[in-house]
């Protein structure tokens, strides 16, 4: 059995100017100690799916539907104190901005250890004992000393270590990670990941890396699922994705990495804006600004099927095989050219 | 810190003496003279010049008046005395003492009913945003910034005191019952105490809870909307821990520094309170002892009520650094 099972979800929010439909019958799976990557841009309904799961979305005006079924029990339909003891425990959560995501008035070490205490009825000795070990494997030199000290009193870079030692205290078996290194500079992003990938060995949790960096992709992922305006567009694992894309959007973000070649003034970016999700358009949602659209795009919806080389590698595009190759493999000598 | 607090009451004192100075000044200019004032000459009425030279000698009034700028301050350094009331002669330590008496007894239980009341609309309008009790909360709120204390006062005192005659409104000692030692033949003690005060306290207290509804609501609705408000259900957290600890702990923290800045303001007189239900509080001393030209009753209620100011002021910021790590007295 898989450990996290997610089956056609959707999520909609009720606003004042209507419903926004933020995630559309996303389907996927994490196995054990694997890293699945989820890549899109701002507001294509990455972060929500993960909140979805861990039930963080306000309730009010939330509407859900589908399953994500983790170790078999749907966690959608679960109850609020059932729900409580997973989150946490079983699946913990790493959020984009360090620098808010730490209460300002309490310690390092209180909130770790209020951490420990939510799910383990041990003594707050012992609770601190294994705050201490954590934030000793997150690398903050000093741990001892740094329980007392307050979030204000840390950099970004170490509050950050200082939320993945909170995610990873009560050994949980999932770690959803939503924009980890977003709000870090180039270089702690990179420690940042390096820590998350020796952690993940030494823990063996699965992670869930929400990014919209292809370049952290590339790095941890095992799966990818490419997101575009509240759908799937593509998924497959991560050499598949990068050797053999299958979406114009996938392409268009490939080719927007910033590259050394000297010559080009601008980076390539794909053209307008991601749609609206109060009124996204017919058909084919990335068809307004995708190059190679055709009229079929603007009026059916290409449906997530798997590519005619590979059953494993889904796509939802309307492009025949051979423009698909073609595009895919002009890509890869682009970037193989800059390489060489 | 301690060099904080050292700096900070070297300030207290100068402004005390700006404050004082600008006083004494407001009244050497005033076009009513001491003398006149202490020989019963306000309002026309006529002053017997013998009493009138006796006081201007006793005042000190026939030298300049920096010159007696520098007697008030002597007095006041040396003697701790504030002196004598031009008009009833008393001394005017005893006038203010009494009379902060019963400003006190208004505003720190005002304080307390206005907080309690405060909190639970403010809290229980954030934590159900838009529903039918967060809508009569706002409503209570309107109604409580907009109305005058004055009118709530006299709406108070009609319906309670003269329609139903729960309350009194208008007994011989002015409406205040003291604690201790009444005068023989009046109502004293703590139930007669509060039984006087409850009007006042209501009416006193409507305004600013309302005031802080709103801004707990607001803060509340703010603070549930943080981050780490979501890092804390991300923990597993049930609803109320993460309330208390994580919320509450946070949309509160401006309200240390409302609080203490109210009461401080308030004990140099609630005026309009004092002035409806009669209460010989700072305020109504004040008000009728400027009527009188009584100098030295003014200047004491200044002083207090700049002294209070200062001293509230010094507790939230040492209060703040406090519940707030994040602040550092430097």
């Amino acid at each position: 059995m898989a450990l996290l099972e997610v089956n056609d979800l959707h999520t909609s929010f009720a606003t004042d100017d209507g419903i926004v439909r933020a995630v559309e019958g996303v389907s996927f799976t994490v196995e054990k100690g694997q890293t699945l990557g989820i890549v899109g841009e701002s507001g294509c309904g990455k972060s929500v799916t993960c909140l979805t799961i861990m039930g963080l979305n306000p309730k009010r005006n939330t509407i859900t539907s589908g399953e994500a079924l983790w170790k078999g029990k749907n966690l959608l339909t679960a109850k609020p104190r059932a729900l409580r003891e997973i989150r946490g425990a079983e699946i913990s959560m790493i959020f984009q901005d360090p620098m808010t995501s730490l209460n300002p008035v309490h310690t390092i070490g209180k909130q770790l250890i209020e951490a420990v205490q939510l799910h383990r009825d041990v003594t707050t000795r012992a609770a601190r004992a294994r705050a201490r070990e954590l934030l000793k494997a997150v690398g903050i030199p000093r741990a001892d000393a740094r329980m007392d000290d307050y979030p204000h009193q840390f950099s970004g870079g170490m509050r950050q270590r200082v939320m993945i030692a909170m995610a990873l205290i009560n050994d949980p078996d999932l770690l959803i990670a939503d924009e980890p290194t977003t709000a870090l500079d180039v270089t702690t992003q990179a420690q940042i990941l390096t820590l998350m990938k020796r952690l993940q060995e030494e823990f063996g949790s699965a992670i869930m890396m929400i990014t919209h960096d292809l370049g952290v992709v590339a790095e941890v992922a095992d799966d990818v699922l490419v997101m575009y305006a509240a759908n799937v567009v593509e998924q497959a694992d991560v050499d598949d994705l990068f050797n053999r894309p299958q979406h114009p959007y996938t392409w268009g973000l490939m080719g927007s990495l910033p590259r050394l070649e000297a010559d080009l003034e601008r980076l390539t970016q794909i053209p307008g804006q991601p749609p609206s999700l109060l009124r996204p358009p017919a058909g084919c949602r990335f068809h307004p600004r995708c190059p190679h659209v055709m009229e079929v795009c603007k009026t059916t919806v290409p449906p997530l099927a798997p590519s005619e080389r590979d059953a494993a590698h889904l796509q939802a595009c309307h492009l025949d095989q051979e423009t698909k190759d073609r595009e895919a493999a002009k890509l890869i000598e682009a970037t193989m050219a800059e390489a060489r | 810190m301690w060099r904080y607090l050292v700096r900070r009451i070297l300030w207290a004192g100068v402004l005390m003496l700006g404050v004082t100075l600008v006083t004494f000044v407001l009244f050497y200019l005033a076009p009513e003279s001491p003398e006149r004032a202490v020989c019963g000459g306000v309002g026309g009425n006529a002053a017997v010049p013998s009493c009138m030279r006796q006081a201007t000698k006793k005042l000190g009034l026939d030298h300049p008046v920096y010159y007696q700028y520098g007697l008030f301050l002597k007095r006041l350094i040396i003697d701790r005395s504030l002196g004598t009331s031009f008009i009833t002669k008393q001394p005017v330590n005893h006038v203010i003492g009494r009379a902060a008496r019963v400003t006190a007894s208004l505003v720190f239980g005002g304080a307390i009913l206005w907080l309690t009341l405060g909190l639970l609309v403010g809290i229980l309008s954030a934590l159900r945003p838009r529903s039918l009790l967060d809508r009569a909360g706002m409503v209570f709120v309107l109604i409580g910034v907009s109305a005058h204390p004055v009118w709530i006062g006299l709406i108070f005192s009609y319906f309670f005191g003269y329609k139903l005659r729960n309350f009194p409104i208008h007994t011989p000692i002015a409406g205040y019952a003291p604690i201790l030692n009444p005068a023989p033949g009046q109502p004293g003690g703590v139930v007669q105490w509060a039984y006087h005060l409850i009007l006042p306290w209501c009416t006193f207290a409507i305004l600013f809870a309302a005031l802080y509804a709103r801004m707990i609501r607001a803060n509340v609705l703010e603070t549930l909307n943080e981050d780490f408000v979501r890092t804390a259900r991300a923990k597993g957290a049930p609803e109320g821990r993460v309330m208390r600890s994580h919320v509450l702990r946070n949309a509160l923290l401006p309200v240390v520094t409302m609080l203490g800045m109210d009461i401080g303001l308030a004990l140099g007189g609630a005026i309009f309170t004092e002035t409806v239900y009669t209460l010989p509080g700072l305020g109504r001393t004040a008000i009728l002892a400027i009527g009188s030209y009584d100098l030295t009753v003014v200047q004491g209620v200044v002083i207090f009520a700049t002294l209070s100011i200062i001293v509230f002021n010094l507790i939230v910021d040492v209060l703040y650094a406090w519940v707030d790590p994040r602040i550092r007295l430097t």
